[in-house]
């Protein structure tokens, strides 16, 4: 036993430093947050739940490329085309299994006219599977929902592509 | 042979070769649009380019021959150079819309602009915009994104030939266009989609349907005439979607017809999914143990001379045969595979097949059709009649008027006396093709209608066999049989025939003689119903199916494996791409499960054991021992093709939307009386 660590000991130098610690960040602003109440800052690239975007006249965006539905590497989307009345290709169906993704945002990336996108939201989860088989539907709700945020995010983050 | 230097690599190369086809055999890859082997070559493309030493400019290897000595090189930063400059002006008008082109994904330009083309666009300026022309119910257009290349020009008026297509306007703005936007009148037309390198021709019921990397690929046989075209069948999920042409040079080179190309879409139309059973007049709904219990009581109540069976067009071997096995066990011969009375000499197989072979075609001097429309009888055939008659300017005449053919011949008459001249060496013809040394005689169904029929073949067989016609290296005779599963069918023995009476099966059936009829897939035979119990076992609800009284679902041809006899006698291996709908199951599993109740099974487990005793059972003797041939007395009557509604011949077709969309603009029906003939 060598004679710092009994000096050490006596004096409780260790315990000295740690309440100083201690005192100095009661006077300093909380790191933490009171979540659900309170919620970090996301960034604009954040990849969260998944929406289909339309155009300001209500028009889908989607144009059943099938390219989100070719890179996905997880296989969890299911897109079904048919040629329109104006001639314009539309989806008839677009699936997304959302216990199948694996969030690697890969979609919204292949997406030529961002129709496909994984906007802020983290926080659906539900008590049942099924209910995470995202279909056409929701998809498009989900992007009524969300489009405010879904446009600033694709605006801000628009430089860096 | 002349050498050429490609890429500092000696090689030798045929005379007439273009500088092209010599890099191909040196392993040297080239970027092309405009050529293409089959068509004749048009150098506007200019994507081939090339160095040539001593030449200051790249050259165009397509349509440069290749010559002695030359030195090539096609690897040079110069013809980089070049190779992205071409390419740059290509895409300049195109228009960037790739994710909603049916083409993506299979698109030559999108493939090579990604190896050969610049990474980004220097192009700001506003795009070229063409309007879209009607081209049909088969062809889509979206003209903005055509390149020029004039591949679809040449061949509507090379292979196909009918010179429907064309391009007007110079430069920038040229267009192409069927002149009045009128519908294609050729049985070839939709290849022009394969052979458009860009998204500017593609398939109008196949647009937007799915896309070439999500679809499962099938390599199989075409069952919709007996050419037995080879084809690629695209599926998704259990829906066919496309059929492809598949290159094979003895049969269809790489051209298909719209028939073969387009019926698929009645495969998932009319479909018989459950076993019927008629009660009260009505057909209902029944199991499979009830349909095949009553239809084993019914067979059992007759005399086996009353039972009957008849083997529809598109039956693969498989069938035929277990329907052949189950109907000798039951005791009973009344089988035919013909649905009309077409007259047929079954003792050798020469007899009924197409002995010349499709290839063959190319190198006969000269061709004598009786009574056949090879148009629309098999189209692809007529597409070698037309290259035989463009590549050696073959001569070529017919019996009876079969209207347009695509290639001039000349009609010398219409009725049997004709060949009665030509047998007795009195027509100016038969001279022509005694001193001819490859000549074909191409019989039609027509010409082999009813005992005339009889005269007709045995004169001709006659004709041909003392004038040495009838070789191991050339056979003059050729019979066109429109059907896939004749050839197989005659094989196979499953024909009625009495002595002296060829249609011994249809006496019988019109007067009254059978009870019980089973049609395999046959629905296209004519006979009053009265008390007859029927049984119709097939894909779809077409005519056979509305008089039967049981209702037996099967499968159709991309449902199944299984064997198919072209005319000229290949067999041919069908695959599985698609499986049945609903109850529906492969046919010769039914017959199997019908013999097992008749408590006389089948000699064979599972399609190994099937296909094994049918290629044992097809004895194809490839040496010709003709010793005689009978003479027939004459029969005079006329000799006119039957009019063929070529959109509609079999019960596949029928359903069809596609088809019928083709028929009615072909025939310019009227559905309602507000619609305009266009």
């Amino acid at each position: 036993m060598n004679i710092t660590r009994i000096l050490k000991t006596i004096f409780m130098t260790d315990f000295a430093t740690g309440l100083s610690i201690a005192i100095k960040k009661i006077f300093k602003s909380k790191k933490t947050i009171n979540y659900p109440f309170e919620k970090g800052k996301i960034s604009p690239r954040f990849r969260g739940e998944h929406a289909l975007r339309r155009y300001p006249n209500g028009e889908e965006r989607c144009i059943a490329c099938k390219l989100c539905e070719a890179v996905c590497p997880a296989q969890a989307i299911t897109i079904e085309s048919e040629i329109k009345s104006d001639g314009s290709r539309k989806t008839t169906r677009y699936d997304i299994d959302m216990l199948k993704c694996i969030y690697c945002g890969l979609c919204e990336e292949s997406c030529p006219v961002d129709a496909i996108v994984q906007g802020p939201n983290f926080e659906f989860a539900t008590e049942t599977r099924e209910e995470l088989y995202y279909n056409k539907k929701k998809l498009l709700e989900n992007g009524d929902k969300w489009e405010e945020s879904l446009a600033q995010n694709i605006k801000a983050d628009s430089p860096f592509n | 042979m002349p050498k050429i230097i490609i890429n500092n690599k000696e090689i030798e190369f045929e005379d007439g070769m273009t500088v092209l086809q010599a890099c191909e055999m040196a392993g040297a890859e080239i970027p092309r649009f405009c050529y293409h082997e089959r068509l004749s070559i048009a150098g506007n493309c200019r994507m081939c380019l090339v160095e040539m030493e001593k030449s200051p400019k790249p050259i165009a290897s397509c349509a440069m021959p290749a010559a002695e000595g030359m030195k090539i090189k096609t690897n040079t930063p110069f013809v980089d150079k070049a190779r992205k400059g071409v390419m740059e002006f290509l895409l300049a008008n195109h228009p960037l819309d790739c994710p909603v082109c049916d083409q993506g994904g299979e698109c030559d330009l999108q493939d090579q602009s990604l190896f050969y083309g610049l990474d980004n666009s220097r192009y700001s300026e506003n795009k070229r915009q063409v309007k879209e022309k009607y081209m049909g119910p088969l062809i889509k257009t979206q003209m903005t994104r055509c390149i020029h290349c004039t591949r679809c020009i040449r061949f509507a008026t090379e292979v196909a030939g009918i010179p429907e297509l064309g391009a007007i306007g110079r430069g920038e703005d040229m267009e192409i266009t069927t002149y009045l936007e009128r519908s294609m009148e050729s049985e070839l037309s939709a290849n022009v989609i394969d052979l458009c390198p860009v998204g500017a021709l593609t398939s109008k019921p196949y647009a937007f349907e799915a896309r070439p990397w999500e679809l499962k690929k099938t390599e199989t046989i075409d069952v919709m005439d007996a050419v037995g075209s080879n084809i690629r069948v695209d599926t998704y999920g259990w829906e066919v979607k496309r059929i492809l042409p598949r290159i094979n040079e003895d049969i269809n080179e790489e051209w298909i017809s719209d028939k073969t190309r387009y019926a698929c879409d009645g495969l998932l139309k009319q479909r018989i999914d459950t076993p019927y059973i008629r009660e009260n007049g009505q057909l209902k709904k029944t199991t499979w143990e009830n349909a095949k219990k009553t239809l084993i009581n019914k067979i059992k109540s007759f005399d086996p001379n009353e039972v009957a069976g008849i083997v529809g067009d598109l039956s693969d071997l498989e069938m035929i045969y277990s329907f052949k096995s189950f109907f000798n066990s039951l005791g009973s011969n009344n089988l035919e595979c013909r649905q009309d009375r077409i007259y047929i000499n079954p003792e050798e197989r020469i007899n009924y097949i197409f002995n010349s072979s499709i290839k063959g075609i190319e190198n006969s001097d000269l061709i004598l059709l009786v009574g056949s429309n090879p148009r629309l009888e098999a189209s692809i055939l007529n597409a070698r009649i037309r290259k035989a008659y463009q590549k050696n300017n073959t001569k070529i005449y017919s019996i009876g008027d079969p209207g347009d053919l695509t290639y001039p011949y000349e009609v010398i008459g219409s009725n049997t006396s004709i060949i009665k001249l030509i047998a007795a060496g009195s027509h100016e013809i038969s001279e022509k093709i005694k001193k001819s040394k490859k000549p074909m005689i191409i019989i039609g169904e027509s010409a082999l209608y009813g005992e005339a029929g009889r005269y007709t073949f045995e004169t001709i067989k006659k004709f041909l066999f003392t004038n040495n016609f009838i070789r191991n290296d050339w056979n003059a005779l050729n019979v066109l049989t429109q059907q896939a599963s004749r050839v197989g069918a005659l094989d196979l023995g499953l024909y009625s025939i009495a002595k002296n009476d060829n249609f011994s099966f249809f006496d019988k059936l019109e007067n009254g003689l059978f009870k019980f009829i089973y049609l395999l897939g046959a629905d296209d035979i004519n006979f009053k119903k009265d008390d007859k119990f029927i049984v119709y076992q097939g894909s779809h609800g077409d005519k056979g199916a509305e008089i039967a009284d049981i209702v037996l679902p099967g499968a159709a041809y991309t449902e199944k494996n299984g064997l198919f006899v072209n005319l000229e006698g290949k067999i041919q291996n069908a695959y599985k791409a698609s499986y049945p709908p609903g109850d529906a199951r492969e046919d010769w599993k039914i017959i199997k499960d019908l013999s097992k109740l008749l408590k006389k099974p089948e000699d064979y487990k599972d399609i190994n054991e099937l296909q094994k005793n049918i290629k044992k059972n097809i004895t194809i003797k490839n040496n010709i021992n003709l010793k005689n041939t009978e003479s027939v007395e004459f029969i005079e009557k006329e000799i006119s093709i039957k009019p063929i509604d070529y959109y509609f011949t079999n019960s596949i077709a029928r359903s069809s939307k596609t088809m019928n969309e083709c028929r009615r603009v072909k025939k310019k029906f009227l559905f309602t009386g507000i619609e305009k003939a266009s």
